[in-house]
C-alpha cells in the first residue's frame, strides 16, 4: 500500500509494528499484509462471520470493522500468540482431541473469541458456550464437537484435565 | 507390531497448523512483486454493451491493467459442457468475461489490476460501460414458459434442456390406484457459502513459459487442463496448486470460473504475479447457486399406503448457462424413489435458463431436492389416508432380503442405483426409538388442549456416492524412511491427510507419523478428477489401499532377494520386512527403499524404486442411507420452531475415521437445518439479487443447531475393498423433510401442509392462520 502518511503503532503479541498506511486500510488487513500474521482470517468483511476476531486490549473486536489507525497505540493479540512455542494452549489441544475443526478457516477467530470468554467464565454450561460462540459462523462443523472441544478446554484450564 | 488404524478415531494430521495460525489458505500466498485484481461485475440481469471506457481507471497512480473480453482473444472462448445430457436442446456455457452482453448481475465483464486490492477496487468505479438493459429473466415457472424475455437471445425458448426417465409401467399404476395425490414442492434457492471465499493467486515465469496457480478449486487436476487449453499452453506448463481451502461443498468446483482463468492470464500478460480474493458480496453474486426446483407430482397409492408409482414433472433453475449440464436434475430424479420399493416412476425435467447466477451443486447435488419431493409426498400421502408416517414408510421400504434390489434408475456418472449392503427397516426401527417417536404421538391430545403443539418427523435418505470417474493415488517410499502419498484430490477440510495416512501406515505397518500426504497438486500427481459426491473415501481411499498393497508386495518381494527367505515367510511390522518368528532378520522399509534404486542393475522392463500408483473407479458406486429424525415444538404465536430432539441413524459402510465420520455427519446437518428454517436467496423482478451479505442470508450459528445424536450402522459396502460408502452429503440430505415432517404434525390441528423449504416464521404463521400453504 502507497505510503499515505498516517502513522499507526500497534503491539501485536508483544511485538512492535510501526507503519504508515491509508486510513482506509483495515485492521485485517493490516495484521495479515502489513505484519504478515496470517492465522487472522477473513470470512464476510462486514462484521458478521467472526473469522476476523482479534483481541484488542484483552477485548475480542473484529478486526474487518475497524481501521488500523483506529488501533494507534493498541496492544494486539491474535492466533499466533495462543501457543507457548510447540505447546498448544488448552484450546487449541482440546479443539484437536474434539475434533472442534475441519477447513479450519473459522477457527482462529473462534479460538481468539473463548479465550477471554473462558477467563470470565471457567466453567461454563453447555448454553452458555453456545451463546459465547454465537458471534462465529462455522460452516464446517455444525457447532458440536466445538461445544465439546469448549467443555474439555474448560476442564483443561481448571486443571481438571491434563 | 503391526497397529490397527482403519477405524480407529485417530487425532487429525492437518490440526496443528491450522490451529495456531500456520495454514496457508489462498490470501496467505504472498509473493515478491505481487499485484491484485478485482473483478468489474455486470450491475445488469440483462443487458447489452457496446464499449467498455477504461481510460479513467488507467490513468489512476498505481493501476497496472484493465483487460476487457476483446484482450482475451481465444482465451475467452465459451467454457466446456461437462455433462452432455441427450435432452439438450440450447447446451451454452460462460465465458471468463461477457463479450458485448450479459446475463446475470455479477457477471464478469473486466478486470482490473492495480498495486492494491484497495487501488483496484477504486479503478472499478471509474470504468464506463454502456449498458443497455432488456428485460430480464427472473422467476423460474414464468422463464420456462414461451413468450417470456430471453436469456440467450440466439435461441427460441429458455428450455436448455428437456429429458424424461421412465421406470416400469407407470399408466398402470396409475390405473390401479385407489388414491392419487396431486401437489406442487418448491425447495428454494439456496448457496453453499464456504467460511472463506474463492480466490487465485499466479505466477508466471517468462523464462519458462510456465505458469504456477494456486487456486482455492475442489479440482486442480481438470481446472489445469481446461486453464492449459484456453492459455494455448501444454498442460506441462501449468501448475496448478489447491492450498489450504476453507470450505468447499461444491461451490468450489467449475471448470472453470472466470477467475481461475483470468488470474493467470494478466500474470502472463504483466509478467507479475496477480493475486485475486473474492469478497463476501461477489461470493453472493459471482460464485454459483443452487437448490431452486418445483415439482409437479403424482403420486399413486394403495388404500393401504403401498405407492405404487410416482409422476414428477419439475422444472430446474439453470442460472444462465448450463456448464454442469442439468447434473443436479439428474441426480434429483435418479434417488426419487429413495430407499422405497416403488414399482413405476416417471420423471420428466426441464431445466430452464433464468438471467441469474449460474447453478451447479451444493453439497448433495439435487439429492436434497428429490429426497424432500419424496419424503414429503409419503407424509402427505400418509395423512390423505389416515395412516401414521412412520408406518408408510416401513410398509414400502426395501427389505434386506430383496437386495440387491435394482430402483431402475440411473445416477450421476452413469451409475446404476442398486440398493445392497443396508437395512432400511432397522434403520427405520432405530430412528424412530431414539426419537421417542410413540411417546411423542402419544403426548399430543393432552398437550395440544394446553396449547403446546409438539411434532415428530422423520425422512429417510439414500446417497449415491464413491461415484465415477476414477482417482488415482501414488504411495512410494523414500530412502529416509518416509512414506510419500500424493493424490490429485485435494480437501476443503474433509481430513483426508488423515484418513489416507490411516489406510497406508496400516497397510504398510509403518508409524503415521512416518507417512506425508501432498493432495491436490498437479505437479505432484496429475491424474484424477477432483473432491465432489461424497467420492474422495470410496475412490480415493480404494486407491490408496491399492497404492499401498503394492508396495507391500514389492517390499516383500525385494526383502525376499536381500533375506534370502520365501516372500510367504515374511511380514511387515514397524518400518521393517521381518522374518516370521525371528524379528531380529529383518530390513527396514528405508533400507529397501534404498537398494531399489537401480543405480547400476536396472533390468529392462523394471521400475525404480519402492513406489506404486494405483487407479480406482466403483462402476456401481456405493449407496450410503439413514434416518434422520426431528421433535419440534412450534410457537403459534410468533411461529418460531424449537428443536429438541434430532436423531440421526446412517450407514455409510466401514467407518475409516469415526470421529471425522461424524464431523461431516454433524456440519451436514447443520447446513440441511440452514436449508430447512434460514437460508434462502431473493431476486427481485428485474433480476437484482435481494441477498449479498450474511445479514440477509442467515446461516445458523451454535444457537440454532441443536445437540445432534448420532447412531452408526457399519454394513460394510461389498463393492470396494474397504467397505466404505460416502458421508459427505448424507447431512445435508434429508433434514429439510424431517423437518417439513415434524412442523406439519406440529400443526396438524390446522391442517399446515409444508411444499416448500425454507420454512421460515412468516410461512409457518401463514400456514397456523390458515392464509396460506407455506
Amino acid at each position: 500500500m502507497a505510503d499515505h502518511g498516517h502513522p499507526v503503532r500497534v503491539t501485536i503479541n508483544g511485538e512492535a509494528h510501526e507503519r504508515s498506511v491509508e486510513p482506509r486500510l483495515l485492521l485485517s488487513d493490516f495484521i495479515r499484509h502489513e505484519a504478515r500474521l496470517t492465522g487472522t482470517h477473513v470470512g464476510c468483511e462486514h462484521g458478521v462471520c467472526g473469522a476476523c476476531t482479534v483481541l484488542l486490549e484483552g477485548a475480542p473486536v473484529r478486526s474487518c470493522l475497524m481501521f488500523a489507525v483506529q488501533a494507534d497505540g493498541a496492544s494486539i493479540e491474535t492466533v499466533e500468540s495462543l501457543a507457548d512455542g510447540e505447546t498448544l494452549h488448552p484450546l487449541q489441544e482440546a479443539f484437536r482431541r474434539e475434533h472442534g475443526l475441519q477447513c479450519g478457516y473459522c477457527t482462529p477467530g473462534i479460538l481468539m473469541t473463548l479465550k477471554p470468554f473462558l477467563a470470565a467464565n471457567p466453567a461454563p454450561s453447555d448454553t452458555e458456550i453456545r451463546q459465547a460462540l454465537s458471534g462465529n459462523l462455522c460452516r464446517c462443523t455444525g457447532y458440536q464437537q466445538i461445544v465439546a472441544a469448549v467443555r474439555r478446554a474448560a476442564a483443561m484450564l481448571r486443571g481438571e484435565e491434563p | 507390531m503391526t497397529t490397527r488404524l482403519i477405524g480407529e478415531p485417530v487425532e487429525r494430521r492437518e490440526d496443528e497448523r491450522l490451529l495456531t495460525g500456520r495454514a496457508r489458505f489462498i490470501d496467505d500466498v504472498h509473493l515478491s512483486d505481487m499485484l491484485h485484481a478485482a473483478v468489474l461485475r455486470s450491475p445488469h440481469a440483462k443487458a447489452r454493451f457496446t464499449r467498455i471506457d477504461a481510460r479513467a481507471a488507467l490513468a489512476l497512480p498505481g493501476v497496472q491493467a484493465v483487460i476487457t473480453h476483446e484482450d482475451l482473444g481465444a482465451a475467452n472462448m465459451p467454457m466446456p459442457l461437462l455433462n452432455e445430457d441427450p435432452g439438450f436442446i440450447h447446451p451454452r456455457t460462460h465465458r471468463a468475461l461477457a463479450p458485448g452482453q450479459v446475463r446475470f448481475v455479477g457477471e464478469a465483464v473486466a478486470l482490473v489490476v492495480a498495486d492494491s486490492r484497495y487501488l483496484a477496487e477504486d479503478a472499478l468505479d471509474l470504468i464506463e460501460v454502456d449498458y443497455a438493459p432488456g428485460a430480464a429473466a427472473v422467476d423460474l415457472v414464468a422463464a420456462a414458459a414461451p413468450g417470456g424475455p430471453l436469456v440467450h437471445d440466439d435461441t427460441d425458448s429458455n428450455v436448455a434442456c428437456r429429458t424424461a426417465d421412465n421406470t416400469g409401467d407407470i399408466e398402470s399404476a396409475f390405473a390401479a390406484a385407489d388414491f392419487v395425490l396431486r401437489e406442487e414442492l418448491r425447495p428454494e434457492r439456496g448457496a453453499a457459502q464456504p467460511m472463506e471465499t474463492r480466490g487465485v493467486v499466479a505466477r508466471y515465469d517468462a523464462s519458462l513459459d510456465t505458469i504456477t496457480i494456486w487456486d482455492t478449486t475442489q479440482a486442480p487436476v481438470s481446472a489445469r487442463g481446461v486453464i492449459a487449453d484456453k492459455l494455448g499452453l501444454s498442460e506441462a506448463a501449468v501448475t496448478v496448486i489447491a492450498p489450504d481451502v476453507g470450505g468447499g461443498f461444491g461451490v468450489k468446483i467449475f471448470l472453470v470460473y472466470p477467475e481461475e482463468l483470468l488470474i493467470p492470464f494478466a500474470a502472463r500478460l504483466l509478467d507479475r504475479p496477480v493475486k485475486w480474493i473474492e469478497d463476501r458480496r461477489e461470493h453472493f453474486i459471482g460464485s454459483n447457486h443452487e437448490r431452486l426446483m418445483v415439482h409437479r407430482i403424482e403420486v399413486a397409492a394403495t388404500r393401504d399406503g403401498r405407492i405404487l408409482g410416482i409422476k414428477d414433472r419439475f422444472l430446474y433453475d439453470s442460472g444462465a448457462y448450463c456448464p454442469y449440464g442439468p447434473i443436479n436434475a439428474q441426480c434429483a430424479q435418479a434417488i426419487l424413489p429413495g430407499p422405497y420399493k416403488i414399482p413405476a416412476v416417471h420423471t420428466e425435467y426441464e431445466a430452464v435458463y433464468t438471467n441469474t447466477p449460474v447453478v451447479s451443486p451444493y453439497r448433495g447435488a439435487g439429492q436434497p431436492h428429490g429426497n424432500f419431493v419424496t419424503e414429503a409426498a409419503m407424509n402427505h400421502v400418509a395423512r390423505a389416508l389416515g395412516l401414521d408416517a412412520a408406518e408408510i414408510r416401513r410398509r414400502n421400504l426395501v427389505r434386506p432380503e430383496d437386495c440387491p434390489w435394482d430402483s431402475g434408475r440411473i445416477f450421476q456418472g452413469n451409475t446404476p442405483f442398486i440398493h445392497r449392503d443396508s437395512d432400511y427397516p432397522l434403520q427405520l426401527a432405530k430412528a424412530v426409538d431414539a426419537l421417542d417417536y410413540a411417546g411423542v404421538k402419544r403426548g399430543q391430545p393432552a398437550e395440544r388442549e394446553q396449547g403446546i403443539f409438539r411434532g415428530a418427523g422423520i425422512a429417510f435418505f439414500v446417497e449415491g456416492t464413491g461415484i465415477s470417474p476414477y482417482e488415482g493415488v501414488e504411495v512410494r517410499v523414500e530412502p529416509t524412511g518416509h512414506v510419500h502419498v500424493a493424490t490429485g484430490f485435494p480437501s476443503q477440510g474433509q481430513g483426508h491427510h488423515t484418513t489416507l495416512t490411516q489406510i497406508v501406515a496400516e497397510t504398510l505397518a509403518v508409524a503415521p507419523e512416518q507417512v506425508v500426504v501432498e493432495s491436490g497438486r498437479s505437479d505432484r500427481f496429475a491424474w484424477g478428477v477432483g473432491t465432489f459426491a461424497s467420492r474422495a473415501a470410496v475412490v480415493g481411499g480404494s486407491a490408496a489401499l491399492g497404492a499401498a498393497k503394492a508396495v507391500r508386495a514389492k517390499a516383500l518381494d525385494l526383502a525376499s532377494e536381500e533375506l534370502e527367505v520365501a516372500p510367504e515367510d515374511l511380514v511387515l511390522a514397524d518400518g521393517a520386512v521381518h522374518v516370521k518368528g525371528a524379528p531380529q532378520m529383518a530390513v527396514t522399509l528405508a533400507a529397501l527403499a534404498y537398494a531399489a534404486n537401480p543405480i547400476n542393475t536396472l533390468q529392462a522392463g523394471a521400475e525404480p524404486g519402492l513406489r506404486a500408483a494405483d487407479y480406482y473407479r466403483s462402476p456401481d458406486g456405493a449407496i450410503a442411507s439413514g434416518v434422520h429424525g426431528a421433535v419440534v415444538v412450534v410457537d403459534i404465536a410468533t411461529g418460531m420452531v424449537e428443536i429438541e430432539t434430532y436423531v440421526v441413524v446412517h450407514d455409510c459402510g466401514v467407518m475409516i475415521n469415526p470421529t471425522i465420520v461424524e464431523g461431516q455427519i454433524l456440519g451436514g446437518t447443520a447446513q440441511g437445518i440452514g436449508g430447512a428454517f434460514y437460508e434462502k436467496l431473493r431476486f427481485d423482478e428485474d433480476g437484482q439479487p435481494l441477498v449479498t451479505t450474511f445479514m440477509d442470508y442467515l446461516i445458523p450459528t451454535a444457537m440454532e443447531i441443536p445437540p445432534i445424536e448420532i447412531h452408526h450402522m457399519e454394513s460394510r459396502c461389498s463393492l470396494n475393498p474397504l467397505g466404505v460408502k460416502g458421508v459427505g452429503e448424507g447431512g445435508a440430505i434429508p433434514a429439510a423433510a424431517a423437518f417439513a415432517g415434524a412442523v406439519e404434525d406440529a400443526l396438524e390441528p390446522f391442517g399446515a401442509t409444508v411444499r416448500a423449504v425454507p420454512l421460515d416464521p412468516p410461512a409457518i404463521l401463514a400456514m397456523i392462520e390458515g392464509r396460506a400453504e407455506s
